[in-house]
């Protein structure tokens, strides 16, 4: 519930039961590597080492306004429009 | 006709012997065929592809060489954005979403001259191994219309099978291209992280993710990750190098070529998928390729890590489908509960496991737990393998431990589903490059694929072997 709640997926409580019982299962399975030693592994976090990715500075064009907003479910005035967040009574 | 590979259509076309637009309606007859019960397409793009093709003739009797892929009639996954033409993901949340941008190998296919002709279905968001987590319904196997083509890519390998296309992408975060090459009879490559740029992909997990080809050789394959590969400066993980030439390195025989037996390797292939795989052994020895035994003590840990780091990634960029700039939205009155609303609607059941996988492993309190774990574990793979090829050039193994199954057999259990990728997995998170190569078959008269496996940038020492492979098979 809590998780479904974190990740804002509006869950009936039957999906819930089910997801609940489904994870308990996988998570049941995944503790095979809590046979390794871990203590003295770094851990992993890209599988290629590159840093510090830099393009040149030079100016592009990014995408057409007109053609993203015309995408979205709502917009006004050249910006996104979505339904109050401030105001509300909770 | 005879089904024609994409070097000899591109060869055909560019002599001005061969019509791209003749190449194309035999493709689209096949289409009208069997579309209705293989399912492989979200989308047919006929008419579009008609001007294309055309635009193809039209260059060449112009004088023009119109590229290397000339003509190629070429199937995209339905994550990939094409400008203006609606990408899904084969979910409901973007359902008629149409992308402002092509994704890198979109432009570079369109550059070489590829006809592309439809985009392909595939689990939601790439998450499943059978394809039959599409919202738009499963795609069937061109080869046994009671079995899965495999996922997630299926409709991708299901479509060069078919000869809905000669050559097909596909996207591998765990396998997906992989596996379904093996269950359809084709040829499926996972290159090198960073080999093939992930702009205009949508992303499951960025660590994990690559584009690939799905062809029926592997000289076809070369030919399209010669055209695909490369740096992109939008994609700031992709490799700057210069890759060489793969249609060069499948010249080269394999003679001395060390191919490594990984002797621990996890238990569960069927009996004639291993058979096949020691075929593939002694194809290469014959061939002149020395066999050396190898061990990857963490090979089997795999499934865990990658079952807690994909989803965690897949949680973080799922996010952003939330009914504010594209795709469903249902509305509510204040702004969280349409988030909720619209996700609960928008997303399929296996999306949802795994978003919330993701976030419980990701959440305060279980982070070190599980995703911090994880990592370390990905570390121990890659590690593995590392040693491992100080010893081989390359690696055999299955693709995958069954042929394809019929369809709901692995539905009602995640887990048992999560198995079918346990060959293909540590692959990813090593960030290694691995391809399916068809090696005759199995149960039922099946295809069963062998996959080889290199270390990093190791394509050109792969593809030798595969290419050895397949001649031993002609």
């Amino acid at each position: 519930m809590k998780v479904a709640k974190l990740a804002r997926l509006d869950l009936a409580p039957d999906a819930i039961e089910r997801t609940t019982a489904q994870l308990a299962g996988m998570l049941e399975h995944f503790a095979d590597i809590d046979a390794l030693d871990l203590d003295t592994v770094q851990p992993m976090t890209q599988p290629y080492p590159l840093q510090n990715v830099f393009r040149d500075d030079v100016v592009v064009n990014g995408l057409d306004r007109d053609e993203v907003l015309a995408a979205a479910p709502a917009s006004e005035d050249g910006r996104f429009r979505v339904p109050p967040i401030l105001g509300l009574d909770s | 006709m005879t089904a024609r590979t994409a070097s000899e259509i591109a060869a055909g076309v560019r002599s001005g012997t061969l019509a791209a637009a003749e190449v194309l309606e035999q493709h689209l007859d096949r289409i009208a065929a069997r579309e209705g019960e293989v399912h492989a397409f979200n989308l047919v793009m006929t008419d579009q592809a008609r001007r294309d093709a055309a635009a193809v003739d039209a260059a060449v009797a112009a004088g023009h060489d119109p590229g290397p892929l000339a003509g190629v009639p070429l199937a995209l996954k339905d994550n990939m954005c094409t400008r203006g033409i609606e990408t899904t993901c084969s979910s409901k949340i973007l359902e008629g979403w149409k992308p402002p941008y092509d994704a890198t190998v979109v432009t570079r296919l369109a550059a070489a001259g590829a006809v592309v002709v439809g985009k392909t279905n595939l689990d939601e968001f790439a998450m499943g191994s059978s394809t039959e987590n599409s919202a738009f319904g499963p795609t069937r196997n061109p080869l046994d219309i009671t079995r899965v083509p495999g996922g997630s890519s299926g409709g991708s390998a299901a479509a060069v099978a078919a000869g809905f296309a000669s050559v097909s992408l596909g996207s591998d975060t765990g396998g997906s291209i992989r596996q379904p090459a093996a269950l359809c009879g084709v040829v499926g490559v996972k290159p090198t992280y960073g080999y093939v740029s992930r702009y205009g992909l949508v992303a499951f997990a960025s660590s994990l993710d690559q584009i690939g080809p799905f062809t029926n050789t592997v000289h076809d394959a070369a030919l399209l990750l010669d055209v695909i590969g490369g740096h992109d400066p939008m994609d700031s993980t992709s490799i700057p190098d210069q890759h060489p030439s793969l249609l060069d390195a499948i010249r080269r025989d394999v003679v001395g070529l060390r191919v490594g037996r990984i002797t621990d390797l996890p238990d569960g292939a069927d009996p004639d998928v291993t058979e096949r795989l020691e075929a593939a052994f002694d194809a290469l020895r014959e061939a002149g390729a020395k066999i050396v035994d190898v061990q990857v003590p963490a090979f089997g840990y795999g499934l865990t890590a990658y079952y807690l780091i994909a989803p965690s990634e897949a949680s973080s960029n799922l996010a952003r489908y939330d009914g504010v700039r594209y795709g469903l939205r249902v509305e509510r009155p204040d702004t969280n509960a349409m988030y909720s609303a619209t996700r609960a609607a928008g997303f399929g059941d296996e999306v949802k496991r795994r978003i919330m996988l993701g976030t419980y492993a990701l959440s305060a309190g279980y982070y070190d737990a599980y995703y911090g774990k994880a990592l370390k574990v990905r570390r121990l793979i890659a590690d593995d393998f590392d040693r491992a090829y100080e010893h081989a050039d390359v690696l055999l193994t299955p693709t995958a431990p069954t042929v394809a199954f019929p369809f709901g057999s692995k539905t009602d259990n995640p887990l048992a589903m999560y198995l079918c990728d346990v060959y293909t997995i540590p692959t990813n998170l090593a960030g290694h490059p691995g391809m399916s190569v068809p090696f005759g078959t199995g149960q039922h008269g099946l295809p069963v694929g062998v996959q080889v496996l290199a270390a990093t940038l190791g394509e050109p020492t792969m593809f030798r072997a595969a290419a050895a492979l397949e001649r031993a098979m002609s």
